[in-house]
């Protein structure tokens, strides 16, 4: 518990230090990097919640940003104050959560994550049949397009992700969903409510992923509205957060770092390498480190303290 | 007018079914691997895909057969899913049953990810398709025309689907290979090797997915990126089929066709994905203990 506050102490440090980036560079490259690191963190801290804490293995993730994202734009673009319409599209994809979560709870273990994949991909086409046509902002939203405000608002988003895991971590809710996650009939049987605490944790999962779609939507020009919608946003969340350190509060902040870092260096060089990469440090992570980086650096530490603790004796 | 709508239809129906065989082709080979080790190999998709690269590549480079390349192509995947079992998915079976999907889920994921990023490196993102000389080959039946190569590949998936089923009934390690899908204590209790087994299963089932890929190849076409789409394809079928059945299988593939090919029609071209996701929902909803039906869970 006290290291899990440690590490929340020191992201929100760390998250201080960079909100008086703008000022200090007018670089956009630098900002915009920043901006996607955090936006990384939001959406891998919202699959945490669900995936991570409560056991749930949701790869129909990228619908409720997909969601947030198409509400958000809309209003937006008719006149709405965005911190509105992103509030509306967060409700909408918590509203789309309610409709399908007592569907998909049926399901258990890989059943729950294949039925979702499959939810997920009903929606993307859906979206991209009958919104085929790209979404561009109009030419006075352009002209006032600033990215500095944009950079403020996904710290704020990164920071509430990452309270809210934290602030889920010790409460109650936190602590049914992972009885749930270790062992749902033995859970239920201790008088865990299983299926709505499951609810709970996806109502905060989806409405997290579903701001993080409406800042998306405030921060692209133009896009095609069916792209929020691809697979490959959940499957980024998933690797960020497996590769970090599935559970924890800070593993999917170090494997949002790490893997927006390799993404943009790695991509100047040679297109999707990075998929290489994840894809095959994800396998070896699943079947040797099932902890993430987290529990690998703790090992190595431990077998440091070890080595050094038997040299001295 | 109508029997001309009546006669579209039809031939989207001819279509379908075609198209449907290479579904239960392509599920069959999932079937197995998720009925014997009792993991999800979400991978499957681009295994199919690696087998169309193969058939691609020796049509381009030797100008073989693509008929004929699936005596080059269905050795060669059968060695690569030993070589997978190997070192991947042979230690995914050592956890129990829940972690097991779970984690073979994860690996499998993967290995798609690596397996679609070395291919677009390997072969770029374009569309390709095997054209031979008698590819545009028609035969009319009455007033539907059938391509004869996607016949052809409808007969090849069914040969491949009958043969395996009577490797499973008849062939010593066939027998092996049910009894460890049934129960594998059991099976080890009596002697048999699970472990190898196992192998067994897996490298079959990947030699079906190469064999899937290359009748994808030739009638359709292949990318780097057409490998989840085909894993859910196989899902759907695998889900609607349920386990242990291949001929059972092959059948749900067809129905899978069809109904695309009647939403299709109904709906409009671009909601043809939809229907088999749809059903894989409502089956999965509606059965929710799984695929294997154990009520006690």
């Amino acid at each position: 518990m006290t290291g899990e506050r440690r590490w929340l102490v020191a992201i929100l440090v760390a998250f201080t230090a960079l909100a008086p980036l703008p000022l200090l560079t007018g670089r956009d490259d630098v900002l915009n990097f920043v901006l996607l690191v955090l936006l990384s963190i939001t959406m891998a801290q919202s699959w945490n919640i669900i995936a991570g804490y409560a056991g749930q293995v949701n790869l129909g993730h990228a619908a409720f940003f997909g969601l947030g994202a198409l509400t958000a734009r809309t209003l937006w673009i008719a006149g709405a104050p965005i911190l509105l319409a992103m509030a509306a599209g967060a409700l909408v994809a918590v509203a789309f959560a309610l409709l399908i979560g007592a569907a998909a709870f049926r399901l258990r273990g890989a059943y729950f994550a294949i039925g979702t994949l499959a939810l997920g991909e009903i929606l993307r086409t859906f979206v991209s049949n009958t919104l085929p046509e790209i979404s561009t902002l109009p030419g006075t939203r352009i002209a006032g397009y600033r990215l500095a405000p944009r950079y403020y608002l996904a710290l704020a988003l990164a920071a509430l992700s990452v309270i809210a895991v934290a602030a889920l971590a010790g409460s109650r809710l936190g602590l049914g969903v992972q009885a749930i996650r270790e062992d749902e009939d033995a859970a239920a049987a201790s008088g865990v409510a299983a299926r709505s605490l499951k609810l709970r944790a996806l109502v905060l999962s989806t409405a997290l992923a579903g701001l993080a779609g409406g800042f998306f939507a405030y921060y692209h020009i133009s896009y095609y509205p069916s792209h929020p919608f691809g697979p490959h946003w959940t499957f980024e969340a998933l690797l960020m957060t497996f590769i970090g350190g599935v559970g924890t509060l800070h593993g999917p902040v170090l494997g949002a770092v790490l893997y927006v870092l390799l993404k943009e260096y790695l991509t100047v060089s040679w297109v999707d390498f990075h998929l290489l990469i994840f894809g095959v440090l994800f396998i070896a992570i699943v079947l040797i480190f099932p902890g993430g980086l987290v529990q690998a650096t703790e090992g190595a530490r431990r077998w440091l303290a070890r080595r050094r603790g038997a040299s001295t004796t | 007018m109508d029997g001309i709508a009546l006669t579209v239809l039809a031939q989207q129906i001819v279509l379908g079914l075609l198209l449907g065989g290479l579904y239960g082709l392509a599920a069959a080979g999932l079937s197995l691997v998720f009925g014997v080790l009792k993991v999800l190999d979400v991978a499957h998709g681009e295994l199919i895909m690696l087998g169309g690269y193969g058939t691609y590549w020796l049509f381009a480079l030797l100008r073989m057969d693509p008929f004929a390349s699936l005596l080059v192509v269905i050795p060669a995947t059968l060695v690569l899913g030993a070589v997978l079992y190997a070192v991947l998915f042979g230690f995914v079976v050592r956890a129990h049953e829940e972690t097991r999907i779970k984690n073979s889920l994860l690996v499998g994921f993967g290995l798609a990810l690596a397996l679609h990023a070395l291919a677009l490196r390997l072969w770029t993102a374009d569309d390709r398709s095997v054209t031979t000389a008698y590819g545009g080959a028609v035969l009319h039946v009455g007033p539907l025309a059938v391509p004869v190569i996607r016949l052809v590949s409808l007969a090849i998936a069914f040969a491949l689907i009958a043969g395996l089923h009577l490797l499973l009934a008849r062939w010593r390690w066939g027998k092996a290979i049910r009894a460890t899908a049934e129960d594998w204590q059991a099976a080890l209790l009596t002697g048999i090797d699970v472990r190898r087994a196992y192998l067994l299963a897996f490298a079959i089932g990947t030699a079906l997915a190469g064999a899937a890929g290359t009748l994808v190849s030739v009638g359709y076409s292949i990318s780097p990126a057409i490998g989840l789409e085909w894993t859910l394809k196989a899902l759907i079928v695998v889900v609607l089929a349920g386990l242990g059945s291949m001929l059972g299988t092959f059948a749900a593939g067809l129905f899978v066709g069809v109904a695309e090919a009647l939403s299709a029609a109904a709906f409009g071209g671009p909601y043809r994905e939809v229907v088999g996701l749809v059903i894989f929902v409502v089956v999965l909803v509606l059965r929710p203990q799984g695929l294997f039906g154990r009520e006690c869970r």
